[in-house]
């Protein structure tokens, strides 16, 4: 990588030390040492890396961002309520610092702890060390290597044995400014048959490009289960880089759903550990993209032990001059009798400018499993357009009514009521006017 | 009502359809028979405006105006309706949705009111009726996962609803149980009306037993090679079409 860059990560982490969160604890500030020197080392992927073959991150390591300090006055509650869903528990953090005053935590029932990580860090540090680790992590990529020397904060999100909340918790992220840096760290550990959802929900309080750098590990404990949904939101110009790991334990589940519908320049990585018997996730996801927007999904599960199930399905919706990675890797260890899984990965190209990637991959070491895949690219079926022009609907809304029912399939899954709800006035928000009296 | 006169279309450069004469007036019902590939569904798709077919030739007039310069979702807005052959499945959306925007696309282009959510219903429930289906039929997406009767009968379903001038059935009794085409022939003369013209495309003597053409013609090699009276569609039930294709071979080596 250049010197340049290398140089520019380590100025700003002696411009910011002083005020990172855990400062006095040595096992942290040894992990954001050795996690700096690793950048300095490796730098930011490159198109001859396999895994970042397709994007190109050479705009991130350019720009230069700086890491957002805590801002007090940026964002007033009314703008929360514009952006949040009703009916949630609210975790808010601006430009990666957690805001108690615009959250709304409540009356918490016991076993359940719902807070900033940078809070918790001070109230128990040895119980997120404990989850940390103490040996920094082999990171996926130089983001993450970034990510652990800078957090600023994020979600911490501990549900004791047994613990249930009713309603979701929503994390909500805002970003408000240009050049902006925003790394942040999620917690979720879920004790034996708990049941936690989540709703990692990401905005852009103004236009600019800004680099949000989210990493979020999830612990789902014996018979737990965790959904994890992700709206992202962010501006047109920004980069977001997420990486969201779960481990799972027996007969724990574990779901997410991704929805992508903004930014510039996305990737997001997410992987499972079906670590134990009867581990079980579902991957759903959603990129509607246009413009020159550019969005890459990487997922990897690892079937470890046998009888896990694992079922994916990421649907693509493409305009413009966008274009979309999707890699799926799938891997059934060699112990990993009776695994279950099915990965599907469908893609809609409105234009012939739009490009897509699609590469599911399927690694089996095991011999008794049942396993498949399959990706589509294609392009809306004439013959059904057809059918509705003969009905009477006019073409373009015919063509959006087809696209709405194609994404439609991912987002009717999501069970939380307003969340379903928002995602399909976003989805309609791309359709004529026609077409959503038609809904 | 609609007048068709040396129509030529070709698919993908390929002659289809050579030269079809057919007039059909308001209150008539004129039945379509002829062998396999033999043009008989190109025309029905031509009629209702699907771009892979090429009209190379010849004129559709459609009360009174030019039909082939229309698009297909204004010729359904002026009455045309197509119940296809091979209805396509449209996964993700609902059967409701589908009648509820062509119902009200019509309604529109006519100048009336569009229907709200509890009048379409109530229109709908009634039609449902007649063609003895259930109502959660209309909560499927459309199409999806129907079995071929099924298929046919929301073929039916939807004319009815949408009241078309001019109805064009392509073989809607192919694949019916026998009382599935009972119920599909009552669907289709209660349609029936002395302003209404219905065009039915069929292999079979049984729905004609049922619907009584006023007309019957058989399409061979591209051409309308014989029209009759409704006898004529007895007589193809017994002696078949290899008769009728020659007969129209020897006419054309006469006349030429
Ligand atoms: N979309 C198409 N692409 C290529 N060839 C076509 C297409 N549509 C029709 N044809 C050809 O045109 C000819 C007439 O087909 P058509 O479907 O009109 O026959 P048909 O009379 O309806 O037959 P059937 O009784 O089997 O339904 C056939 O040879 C068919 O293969
Ligand atoms: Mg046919």
């Amino acid at each position: 990588m250049s010197a340049t860059a290398a140089d520019f990560y380590r100025d700003e982490f002696a411009r910011v030390d002083a005020w990172l969160p855990g400062r006095r604890l040595p096992w942290l500030r040894r992990a954001r040492e050795s996690a700096l020197a690793y950048f300095a080392d490796t730098g930011f992927p490159t198109l001859r890396q396999e895994e970042w073959k397709y994007t190109n991150v050479a705009m991130i390591e350019k720009s230069r961002f700086a890491l957002a300090a805590p801002d007090r006055d940026g964002v007033t509650a009314e703008q929360i309520d514009g952006w949040s869903l009703p009916g949630m528990l609210r975790l808010v953090f601006v430009n990666g610092h957690y805001r108690p005053s615009l959250s709304s935590v409540g009356d918490l029932p016991g076993g359940v702890t719902l807070t900033g990580l940078a809070e918790q860090l001070e109230r128990a540090p040895e119980r997120v060390e404990a989850l940390m680790g103490t040996v920094p992590a082999a990171y996926a990529s130089g983001f993450a290597a970034l990510n652990a020397a800078f957090m600023t904060d994020g979600a911490y999100v501990e549900f004791a044995d047994g613990a249930v909340l009713d309603a979701p918790v929503e994390l909500l992220f805002i970003s408000t400014g240009p050049d902006l840096a925003m790394h942040t760290r999620n917690l979720v550990v879920a004790g034996a048959g708990s049941r936690i959802s989540l709703i990692e929900h990401h905005v852009a309080a103004g236009e600019g490009a800004y680099f949000s750098n989210a990493v979020t590990g999830i612990v789902v404990g014996h018979d737990a289960e965790v959904v994890h949904h992700k709206l992202q939101q962010e501006s047109r110009k920004a980069f977001h880089i997420a990486a969201v790991q779960a481990d799972l334990q027996g007969g724990g589940r574990f779901t997410s759903r991704s929805f992508a519908l903004g930014g510039g320049l996305v990737r997001v990585d997410i992987g499972v550990g079906l670590n134990a018997e009867r581990a079980a996730c579902t991957l759903d996801g959603l990129y509607m993209i246009d413009g020159r927007q550019h969005v890459d999904h990487h997922t990897r599960i690892d079937h470890a032990r046998p009888l896990c199930t694992s079922r994916e399905l990421y649907k693509g919706v493409l305009a413009g001059a966008s274009r979309a990675v999707f890699n799926g890797k799938v891997i059934v260890h060699a112990d990993a009798q009776h695994s279950d899984a099915y990965q599907a990965n469908r893609n809609l190209l409105l234009s012939d400018n739009a490009e897509v990637d699609s590469k599911p991959q399927l690694e089996i070491y095991a011999d008794d499993v049942k396993c498949s895949h399959g990706a589509t690219v294609g392009q809306l079926d004439p013959e059904q357009v057809f059918y509705l022009r003969s009905r009477g609907v006019d073409d373009a809304s015919a063509r959006a009514l087809l696209t709405f029912a194609f994404a439609e399939e991912v987002v009717e899954r999501v069970d939380i009521e307003p969340l379903r709800a928002l995602l399909e006035t976003l989805l309609m928000g791309q359709l004529p006017e026609r077409v959503k009296e038609l809904l | 009502m609609l007048e068709i006169s040396k129509l030529h279309v070709s698919v993908d450069d390929k002659p289809i359809l050579r030269g079809i004469d057919l007039a059909i007036g308001a209150g008539e019902v004129h039945a379509i028979m002829g062998p396999n590939g033999s043009g008989k569904s190109t025309l029905a798709h031509v009629l209702a405006g699907h771009d892979h077919y090429t009209v190379t030739s010849g004129e559709v007039r459609y009360r009174g105006r030019d039909l082939l310069a229309l698009s297909p979702e204004e010729r359904a807005r002026e009455g045309i309706f197509l119940a296809f052959q091979y209805p396509v499945e449209i996964p993700g959306v609902a059967n409701i949705y589908l009648l509820k925007a062509a119902v009200n696309a019509q309604r529109k282009h006519r100048g009336e009111p569009e229907l709200d959510a509890v009048d379409f219903l109530a229109l709908v429930k009634d039609k449902l009726q007649l063609m003895g289906m259930s109502q959660d039929l209309l909560y499927r997406s459309v199409n999806e996962g129907f079995s071929g009767g099924e298929k046919k009968r929301n073929e039916i379903l939807q004319m009815v609803v949408l009241e078309p001038k001019l109805a064009i059935l392509d073989e809607t009794d192919s694949g019916l149980d026998i009382d599935a085409l009972k119920v599909v022939a009552g669907g289709i003369n209660a349609m029936r009306s002395p302003e209404r013209a219905i065009l039915l495309v069929t292999h079979y003597q049984r729905l004609l037993d049922y619907v009584v053409p006023d007309r019957v013609h058989v399409l061979a090699q591209g051409r309308i090679a014989l029209s009759g009276g409704r006898e004529l569609a007895q007589e193809l039930e017994m002696r078949g079409y290899g008769w009728v294709e020659a007969e129209a071979a020897n006419r054309r080596k006469g006349g030429a």
